[in-house]
């Protein structure tokens, strides 16, 4: 019965960050790090990723927990979703992240699933997941944007060989909190501004994050710039639990009276990286917070996208939610 | 369950009869009928002991074939630092010693080591809860979490909630009254789901129960059931 397991690797479970950086760097391209491995046992059960080496970050109790800091908060990368769902502190600053984290998946993967491994999971696309040879793994060829390729699922934005989506419901929340993020290696240190942390093609198809063999994300940072803001986040997906979302939005925004002072805005599941919608935030910034201006800015949101067969939905569906977040908030 | 586990001496014979055969089969029976043990607990005890006097023959297939076929001796020891195979589980209050593959899931360690087939595999890639069971008291999928990565925590299946009388645990008695489950393969993941909810919330609204029981699916529709049932949990509590 043990026939159809996952194929074997060595099991690592270091007990501070800095044996798991040496471990991380030392197993090179064999090696994975691991946290709470709803997206690696998936890759692994599939026979599609055949890692010599799982490094398994969970003992890592320095990577738990939420901080406050001088400036913000700081929260580890292994910290589970279902805890910053709970969190005091999170629910009272920064309830974005909460309501995000909260949709994520179902209530016994948001026990064990991390932000670090929500954020850093690979992408969805089920050509990419059957271990296909496209663009993406490697390959010269793309299964989803074909005409009879099962899209609906894909990208309405910057398609650049690979259609497929960012799939995390807590990324554009944190791009929307301005966040950043922490990441480790064997030469130290570095950290990445929200938006520079996601990649796209131009910069590497094979990745969604700037995350290499032998990178470790250790936290994520949010300033206290939209602390207590008027946030919204929805997210729309087939069933109610567990799938991913067809689109999803988070917004922060700053109103003085009805008028929107600032805002920050951003979408996922229409990009291969989470969305900042920086053409909602000129349209909006400044206006009065009413149905005209919710109206606009679902319309702008569209702009520039180009839908794919099946994914014509997704338009109409961008549009609304961001008309939501303007006018629910 | 009536009757004792067979063991080892029971079920591999304590020697030979006079003619030069195995006593094997006769004390199986006896033992099966003396005890009055159920073929289930019979299939239970030969996992139980088995699993410490070889754990070989468990593992035809994948890990074996690779220790052959790669440098890497992975299947036999553990490499610098890797994982020692054989750990202690603490699993419904019991320590339990297994030999645990670096590869190998809670789910499958639980059923196929430890004769706990109370948790159900329904599709062994963290999308149905069917595998639910109570870490620390917090519900997770076994099919999707490293039997490894539980060492030293407190692990509850289907089988460890009934009370030391055999009486059934609160839950699972209102899902009984209630008529919850159909057919019943998820219904081990729903209540586990259910307990680890009560534990968190004893009073819950029927939507609080909706967002707990969320990952766990019915293929029969029995949900509108399940909820009945654990609201009936938590009136009767």
């Amino acid at each position: 019965m043990f026939k159809d397991m996952m194929p074997s690797f060595e099991l690592f479970m270091p007990s501070d960050l800095d044996n798991a950086v040496q471990l991380a760097k030392s197993s090179g391209d064999g090696g994975w790090c691991m946290a709470g491995g709803n997206d690696s046992l998936d890759w692994f059960k599939d026979r599609n990723k055949r890692p010599v080496a799982v490094i398994d970050l969970t003992g890592i109790e320095s990577l738990k927990g939420i901080r406050e800091t001088a400036d913000g908060i700081e929260i580890g990368a292994l910290t589970t979703l279902t805890e910053i769902e709970n969190n005091p502190v999170i629910l009272e600053k920064f309830s974005l992240l909460a309501s995000a984290a909260g949709r994520v998946a179902s209530p016994q993967i948001r026990n064990s699933g991390t932000i670090g491994g929500n954020i850093c999971q690979d992408t969805r696309c089920w050509y990419y997941r059957a271990g296909l040879d496209c663009y993406r793994a490697g390959g010269e060829t793309c299964y989803a944007d074909t005409p009879e390729g099962m899209n609906r699922e894909h990208c309405l934005f910057a398609a650049d060989r690979c259609v497929a989506v960012s799939p995390s419901d807590t990324a554009p929340a944190l791009v929307a909190l301005d966040a950043s993020m922490v990441v480790m290696n064997s030469d130290g240190e570095k950290i990445y501004k929200a938006e520079e942390f996601f990649i796209g093609p131009d910069i590497d198809i094979t990745r969604m994050t700037v995350l290499k063999k032998g990178d470790i994300l250790t936290a994520i940072r949010i300033p206290n710039t939209w602390a207590g803001a008027t946030f919204y986040f929805e997210k729309v997906a087939d069933r109610n639990s567990w799938d991913f979302a067809l689109v999803n939005v988070a917004a922060a925004m700053k109103l003085n009276g009805d008028v929107i002072e600032d805002i920050r805005i951003a979408t996922g599941g229409v990009q291969c990286v989470p969305k900042r919608l920086t053409v909602v935030e000129e349209v909006v910034r400044g206006s009065a917070r009413n149905e005209e201006t919710a109206k606009l800015a679902g319309k702008s949101a569209s702009r520039g996208a180009t839908p794919l067969n099946y994914n014509h939905f997704k338009i109409p569906l961008l549009e609304n939610l961001v008309m939501r977040a303007i006018r629910d908030a | 369950m009536s009757g004792k586990l067979p063991t080892k001496d029971m079920v591999l014979g304590s020697g030979t009869d006079a003619a030069g055969k195995s006593e094997i089969t006769t004390d199986l029976m006896i033992g099966i009928s003396r005890f009055g043990a159920s073929r289930r607990d019979f299939i239970k005890g030969i996992i139980a002991t088995g699993a410490s006097v070889s754990a070989g023959f468990m593992l035809s297939g994948c890990s074996q074939e690779s220790a052959q076929t790669t440098s890497s001796n992975a299947a036999t020891a553990p490499a610098p630092g890797g994982v020692e195979r054989l750990i202690s589980l603490n699993v419904n209050g019991e320590v339990r010693r297994v030999d645990v593959l670096p590869n190998e899931t809670l789910a499958m360690t639980l059923r196929y080591k430890l004769g706990l087939t109370g948790t159900k595999l329904g599709c062994d890639r963290g999308e149905c809860g069917a595998c639910t069971v109570l870490i620390d008291d917090v519900a997770l999928y076994s099919c999707s979490t490293l039997t490894h990565s539980v060492r030293g925590r407190s692990v509850t299946t289907i089988e460890g909630l009934q009370g030391p009388d055999g009486a059934l645990h609160p839950v699972q008695q209102a899902f009984v009254d209630e008529l919850g489950p159909q057919c019943g393969f998820c219904t081990p993941g729903q209540v586990m789901a259910a307990v680890a909810l009560l534990k968190v919330n004893p009073k819950p609204t029927r939507e609080d129960a909706r967002k707990a029981m969320s990952g766990n699916l019915c293929r029969c529709g029995a949900y509108d059931n399940y909820l009945n049932s654990v609201m009936r949990a938590v009136a009767q509590a």
